[in-house]
């Protein structure tokens, strides 16, 4: 685990600035012209040398996409102005196809300069770590590392396009079989014009022995982002996947609309866990990402798993309900979220929890932490359907403010047509007391370290969930981004 | 060490210390009695900086330097300790994280190495036999859950790391058992040394048999009305406070 280590000496020795990872790194980009057209879409499947039937569902999700309007913010408690799908590029690759790397050594000494402030040196991850990194610069896939040890286990995790040229049958049979094109507007629009992302195949019976683990970033100017995740757990497998981010500072607001898929077969555990760091804005909310992302797991198999933890503190704005379909007997969901907002952050996020199967089981802690002038909504969802006898659901949804110009809002929704299912939900809204403070300021700790001393304690039933690394890499990130809001 | 000088201090338009002045000079103990509500921990916050008090006349100079110029933070930092009358709990903050924070930033401020986690938990682990801590409680969130008594011996625990110039005890005394009683003196008296000085806050006198006071001092109404040797403590135990109340006027 050298490299979250890494990253979180890196974030730590940064701790002085703003936002730590605002940097942009010049290299040469191959991009599509900027607009949203039949022939991008075609363009994109071509210099990835996709096959008919990718084509196909491509432009399906294109089609679909112009004929849908964009419908989230009307429920959803986010403001932020209209986003010009024709202004953006959708296409950008980091080098051209005839000059990509085959190694490592090949790779632009720029980009891995950019990887080591991030924290993830490439090149002692082999060495150092029993992490593989499937890293994610741009949109295409550059570099993928403890390939062979996970081969000898008939683990696959790849970029989804090399999976798509070596595993078509496995994606052609997955690929959207979650998260249909048509789903929702982002989705249908990833569907549409997704570049690359992670793929992941855990055979039967296979622990999967190390955290796989991706880092995003966002880079080309102009560009928006369209990853494309899909991670399969055959009966009895376990995995556990990383995905972390962080971005460049820049002025104009950036699209990011991604889309991850998880399938649990019989007995199956598939840990998802997520830093998100992206560029929130500035003090004004100038600039910052919107991250509009689709995320939903099927429990497919009797007795599998499936949990969310996340950690969301960057983007300007956030919606995100990575959700769990039950469709097994006995299987179970679980969404631990801690969100901060400050500054000028929005953010709508929660979780679906859908019971299909009997003895489905679900948990929701959600811990949202909201300071100068953000908002944030806690929005979710537990459905039990009429043949799911004996569903669970506990939900447990704590907010804490920090300042007076804030906001926190949690909605549940709860559906239920079964009449043994047991729900509970449980709801707090709380400050930070001016006595806590006191208390640790007489004991010599500054302020705004005090904060986050208290609000990673607010969090800490979540950061628990994480691996160990990847905590305190997360409790780092509390505190920077609660930076400036005391005092 | 401390030289309070005219002290008047209001809350919400009332006021509650009034023309008050103590010295205390380094090596020693001042023992602080009075009534409930005569304003001891008012005192005790003043000192420490807790916002809400207003300095409506007086000065405080502590080891030389202006006390109220400088930050609650910065007082700790410089030496100035206070063992809360009423410890606050702080949910999901580990008592050992919070203690090697606090630790750490004193440390700090001293050009002092921090302690690394397997450092300090050695450090830790010394102080806290002593005092009869156990770990699982240090494992605990800070002061949730805890006991009255285990609250004080947490505030005397923090006390023996941070080892402040002058320490503020206020009524560290009251909770606790007979046993944890002299325990906790056993931990103050650790502490006494000739360059530090205690300003210990207590209603009795049996705190005061273990942690033997250089003066006393009664508080009343704001005011300090008696101050004398340790015997003032006995005197005070035997004819209550009414007797010095009554004659505040006289004694002031
Ligand atoms: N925030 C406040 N608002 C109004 N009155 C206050 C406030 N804080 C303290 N007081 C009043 O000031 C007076 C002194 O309080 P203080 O807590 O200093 O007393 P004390 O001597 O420590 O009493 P005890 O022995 O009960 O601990 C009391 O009458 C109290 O009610
Ligand atoms: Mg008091």
């Amino acid at each position: 685990m050298a490299t979250n280590t890494e990253t979180a000496r890196t974030v730590e020795a940064l701790s002085e600035q703003r936002y730590k990872y605002g940097f942009v790194t010049d290299i040469e980009a191959d991009s599509a012209p900027p607009g949203l057209n039949e022939e991008i879409v075609r363009f994109i499947s071509a210099k990835k040398g996709e096959p008919e039937w990718l084509l196909d569902w491509r432009l399906r999700a294109y089609h679909r996409w112009m004929e849908t309007a964009e419908d989230t913010p009307s429920w959803a408690h986010l403001d932020y102005p209209e986003i010009d799908y024709q202004a953006s590029s959708y296409y950008s690759a980091p080098l051209r196809d005839e000059d990509r790397p085959k190694s490592l050594d090949e790779i632009d000494p720029e980009l891995l300069k950019t990887y080591e402030k991030l924290g993830i040196p490439l090149q002692e991850q082999e060495m150092l770590s029993g992490v593989a990194v499937d890293a994610v610069f741009d949109s295409v896939s550059v570099a993928t590392t403890f390939k062979s040890k996970l081969a000898e286990l008939g683990v696959i995790f790849c970029s989804l396009s090399e999976a798509v040229a070596e595993h078509p049958e496995l994606v052609q049979k997955y690929l959207g079989s979650v998260v249909p094109y048509a789903d929702n507007y982002f989705a249908t629009l990833n569907s549409a014009v997704f570049t690359d992302g992670s793929f992941v195949y855990i055979p039967k019976g296979v622990r999967c022995p190390m955290e796989l683990s991706t880092y995003f970033r966002i880079n080309a100017a102009n560009t928006g982002q369209f990853e494309r995740t899909l991670i399969i757990a055959d009966e009895g497998s376990y995995v556990s996947y990383l995905e972390g981010c962080t971005a460049p500072m820049r002025d104009e607001n950036q699209l990011h609309a991604a889309v991850v898929e998880l399938v649990a077969f019989d007995d199956a555990e598939i840990k998802y866990s997520t830093v998100q760091n992206w560029y929130p804005g500035d003090e004004n909310g100038k600039g910052g990402i919107f991250n509009f992302v689709t995320k939903r797991g099927a429990c497919r198999g009797r007795n599998s798993k499936i949990s969310w933890t996340q950690v969301e503190t960057g983007s300007a704005i956030t919606w995100k309900y990575p959700s769990c379909l039950l469709l097994g007997d006995g299987s179970s969901g679980e969404f631990y979220s801690i969100a901060i907002t400050n500054n000028c952050q929005q953010a709508d996020t929660g979780t679906k929890m859908i019971h299909v199967g009997k003895n489905t089981k679900s948990r929701i802690v959600s811990k949202g932490v909201s300071a100068g002038r953000a908002n944030q909504t806690y929005r979710g969802l537990v459905r039990v359907q009429g043949k799911a006898d004996n569903a669970r659901n506990h939900t447990q949804c704590d907010s804490l403010l920090i300042g007076e110009q804030c906001g926190a809002h949690t909605v549940p929704y709860i559906e239920s047509r079964n009449a043994s299912a047991q729900l509970e939900h449980e709801a707090t809204t709380s400050k930070i007391s001016e006595d806590q403070l006191f208390y640790c300021r007489q004991r010599g700790i500054a302020e705004e370290e005090a904060v986050a001393l208290i609000v990673n304690g607010f969090c800490r039933e979540v950061l628990q969930e994480l691996p160990m690394e990847f905590a305190v890499e997360a409790q780092k990130l509390v505190a920077i981004s609660l930076e400036g809001s005391v005092g | 060490m401390l030289e309070i000088k005219g002290l008047s201090v209001s809350v919400a338009g009332k006021e509650i210390l009034k023309d008050f002045s103590l010295s205390v000079a380094a090596g020693e103990v001042h023992a602080i009695m009075g009534p409930n509500g005569s304003g001891k921990s008012t005192l005790s916050y003043v000192l420490a900086g807790r916002e809400g008090y207003d300095i409506t006349a007086g000065s405080v100079l502590y080891r030389g330097q202006d006390l109220f110029a400088l930050e609650p933070e910065m007082r700790a930092r410089e030496g100035l300790f206070l063992a809360f009358q009423y410890p606050v709990e702080i949910p999901g903050v580990g008592s050992a994280t919070f203690l090697k924070t606090a630790v750490n930033a004193i440390r700090k401020h001293r050009g002092e190495k921090e302690y690394d986690a397997m450092e300090f938990l050695k450090v830790m682990r010394e102080k806290r036999d002593a005092l009869g801590i156990s770990e699982e409680m240090m494992r605990r969130t800070l002061n949730v859950g805890f006991s009255g008594g285990e609250k004080k011996r947490n505030e005397i625990l923090q006390m023996a790391l941070l080892e402040p110039y002058l320490a503020v005890l206020d009524e560290t005394d009251s909770g606790l058992d007979i046993d944890a009683l002299k325990v906790a003196a056993d931990g103050i008296n650790a502490l006494r040394s000739p360059e530090r000085a205690m300003i210990v806050i207590t209603h009795y006198q049996r705190l005061l048999e273990y942690v033997v006071p250089d003066y006393v001092h009664v508080l009343a109404d704001g005011r300090v009305v008696r101050s004398g040797g340790k015997e003032l403590a006995l005197e005070l135990e035997e004819k209550g406070y009414s007797g010095f109340t009554g004659n505040a006027e006289a004694a002031a």
